[in-house]
């Protein structure tokens, strides 16, 4: 080997070419993921019995069921001895599941509330839709409220004002500085609310009267509850988990313990007791005579209680940023606030994106909790038909019902967010 | 000694000094808890000077250029930063960053968003210029950098030294008027710290205040009109770069200088 000379000099560069064909046929991969050693030949094995398994014993369940039937008896009677569902009992409720007692006349107006939702929610979910839909988001809950409850059009419409009154005397106070103005601003708008918003809206209401016939909190209900609960709390949630978590590593020691303080003593307390507290407990505190909606009240403890979690995940988004982040927007001269909208929060954000859809789903799943302080949710819906003589006995169609219907949301909120992290990804090559 | 050099021309037409003070530091002292990071630094730098900050690990170099925009906080002395001096007075410090630009060792690009929006954000919100101006100027920062093509990549696809110089246009998008280099090539491959040096040498003959911590002995030797040597925090020797290379007078400098040009 000594004597070959070592040097070597390419005569001409190697062209590009296309890789190669994936080779292996069906049976190649199969064996490759299935069966290459033998190990994982008994596993696949055995989850293929338990497959097989699972299919035996549910499908005569869930295909030889009955779906035309006024009872559970005719049910029975139906199917003999054969083992099926009776989905009869979902044909005959399915609108009781979906709204409550909500008066089956106006059942188009939490349906148009829900497609404007899908609407509203489409510029902050997709960017391919025009910004200017945002317009549309802003007014969204204000018109879903009027859809739903009902009652004249001019109450959604004064709170709005009150927003209003809020801006511009931010904008008439900005001289005596962010502070004095925000606050002035804040008092102005409760003052609206307060003491101008019910004449105002008294007096538009007998000018030009738009209303819709009122529906009780007690008679909604149903996914509609869920929904109504879920997707505010939600949409709360956010903002104020990031201002919480923003708090909490605050310099300024009062802000920084008022958010220790709060997340702390929220997260420690289950949610179950907060909604106790929001329906009993609230009565005690607020001056008698009041009426504040219990399903407010609820929503407001179930914020509270996401917006805990909330600041703790994005807390942990923002403890991953390296210090440089922090060190190259100061350097540009951007202040606190912009230097976190611009460069810190859109990427803590997406760093939390899994622990954010993760909150977001377990806090719509626990909108079923709200069953324990006598709301209408699906749970205390099913409990309910089971308790009418035609349908006394049935579980399992109720519950595989609202379980599916649950599931297809949270599924949904899993995708979009799979679909987010794939969007935002910026360090592919 | 050996003399470091650099191998590329350099155009001094424009490097004028002038008399004008754009910064000026006075017994500025700073700690870390009870520990003396920086002790009874004086410095005045003139509008058109290009310093060099050399010294061992440790020394304080870092500490000293991010006292001068405030990303750290001294304790005792006076920095006063084109007539603006460094208090807690949070407007004052506003200015002063947007005045002064900053390059750093690892480069800290925005990489959430393209090489475009890293040069047109802070021009966009801190300056507040039309989005249209601060496009084009931040393409002809780009131009002088070398990298217009790159505008719509992403900071994680750009090698190294790309990345350095769009650091370094971002930084110039905002026309400071004093720029602060901490180790901008230390975290680069070999070949690619030409191509930064290059970029922060067509700099220094357009006249920029430049405060540069480095070790590129050869750039101090071809650009700097002053070089310093800290050593536990304190400022030990302070020379043009001819005599501080040739004939160093302090026995910490010849030690140091013969480690880093020993090859
Ligand atoms: N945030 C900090 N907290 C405590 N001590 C610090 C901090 N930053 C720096 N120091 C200490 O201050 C001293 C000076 O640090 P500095 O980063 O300025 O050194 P340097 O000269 O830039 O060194 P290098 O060449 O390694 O970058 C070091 O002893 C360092 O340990
Ligand atoms: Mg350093």
């Amino acid at each position: 080997m000594n004597e070959r000379n070592p040097a070597f000099v390419r005569g001409e560069m190697l062209p590009a070419r296309e890789p190669p064909a994936g080779e292996m046929g069906l049976l190649k991969l199969l064996r490759k993921s299935l069966f290459n050693n033998w190990l994982s030949s008994i596993l696949t094995v055995i989850s293929l019995i338990v497959l097989v398994w699972i299919v035996r014993s549910t499908s005569p369940w869930l295909f030889d069921s009955v779906w035309n039937a006024h009872s559970l008896s005719e049910c029975r009677q139906m199917l003999g001895v054969a083992e099926g569902a009776c989905w009869a009992v979902i044909r005959d409720r399915w609108t009781q599941l979906l709204f409550g007692f909500y008066p089956p006349e106006q059942y188009w107006r939490p349906v148009l509330a829900f497609a404007l939702m899908l609407l509203a929610l489409s510029p902050v979910l997709f960017p391919p839709v025009p910004r200017r839909l945002l317009w549309f988001s802003a007014v969204f809950p204000g018109l879903a409220y009027w859809l739903i409850w009902g009652g004249t059009l001019w109450l959604p419409v004064t709170a709005y004002a009150g927003i209003a009154v809020g801006a511009v005397s931010l904008r008439l106070t900005a001289r005596l500085g962010a502070g004095v103005g925000a606050g002035l601003a804040f008092i102005g708008a409760l003052t609206w609310w307060f003491f101008a918003s019910e004449p105002v809206t008294t007096m538009l209401g007998q000018l030009l009267p738009l209303s819709l016939a009122p529906v009780t909190s007690r008679e909604v209900g149903g996914f509609l509850l869920s929904i109504v609960i879920g997707v505010t709390g939600i949409s709360f949630s956010l903002p104020l988990g990031i201002v919480l978590a923003l708090g909490r590593r605050s310099k300024m020691p009062l802000v920084k313990t008022l958010s220790v303080v709060f997340i702390e003593f929220i997260r420690g307390v289950p949610l179950i007791t907060l909604l106790f507290t929001a329906s009993l407990l609230l009565n005690y505190f607020l001056p008698p005579g009041t009426n504040f909606d219990l399903i407010l009240r609820v929503i407001i403890m179930v914020t509270l209680f996401a917006t805990a979690y909330m600041a703790e995940v994005i807390r942990g988004g923002l403890a991953a940023l390296p210090r440089g982040q922090y060190e190259a927007a100061e350097a540009l001269g951007l202040d606190y606030w912009k230097a976190q909208r611009l460069v810190i929060m859109p990427q803590a954000l997406k760093i939390s994106i899994p622990g954010i859809v993760n909150s977001f789903i377990g806090l719509f799943k626990d909108t079923t909790l709200v069953v324990f302080i006598g709301l209408l949710d699906p749970i205390a819906l099913s409990n309910s038909i089971r308790a009418t003589t035609n349908w006394q006995g049935i579980y399992w169609e109720l519950f595989v019902f609202i379980g599916a219907l649950f599931f297809i949301f949270c599924f949904g909120m899993s995708r979009y967010s799979m679909h987010l992290e794939r969007r935002l990804r910026t360090d592919h090559r | 000694m050996m003399e470091p050099h650099y191998e590329t021309e350099i155009d001094r037409s424009r490097m004028r000094v002038s008399d004008e003070v754009a910064i000026r530091i006075e017994d500025m002292n700073k700690w870390y808890g009870n520990y003396h990071a920086l002790r009874d630094i004086n410095l005045t730098v003139r509008r058109g000077e290009r310093i060099v900050i050399a010294g061992p690990s440790g020394s304080g170099k870092s500490t000293m250029i991010r006292c001068v925009n405030r990303l750290e906080e001294h304790q005792a002395g006076r920095i006063v930063v084109d007539g603006i001096e460094l208090s807690s007075d949070l407007k004052n410090i506003d200015k002063v960053r947007s005045e002064v630009g900053m390059v750093f060792q690892h480069f800290n690009l925005f990489p959430h968003l393209t090489i475009l929006e890293n040069c047109t954000l802070a021009p966009i919100w801190v300056r507040e210029i039309p989005r249209k101006e601060a496009i084009d100027a931040a393409m002809h920062f780009l131009e002088k950098v070398k990298i217009p093509e790159q505008a719509h990549k992403y900071p994680g696809q750009l090698s190294g030294g790309q990345q350095q110089r769009v650091a370094i246009a971002r930084s110039l998008c905002m026309k400071p008027k004093i720029m602060l280099f901490d180790e901008p090539t230390s975290a680069l491959d070999p070949e690619m710290i030409k191509e930064v040096l290059d970029t922060m040498i067509d700099l220094a003959e357009e006249g920029m205040t430049m405060l540069c911590v480095t070790h590129e002995m050869g750039f101090a030797q071809a650009v700097a009109n002053r070089v310093i040597f800290m050593d536990q925090g304190q400022i030990v020797e302070e020379n043009n770069p001819h005599d501080f290379f040739n004939n160093p007078q302090s026995e910490r400098t010849r030690l140091f200088l013969s480690q880093i040009l020993r090859h």
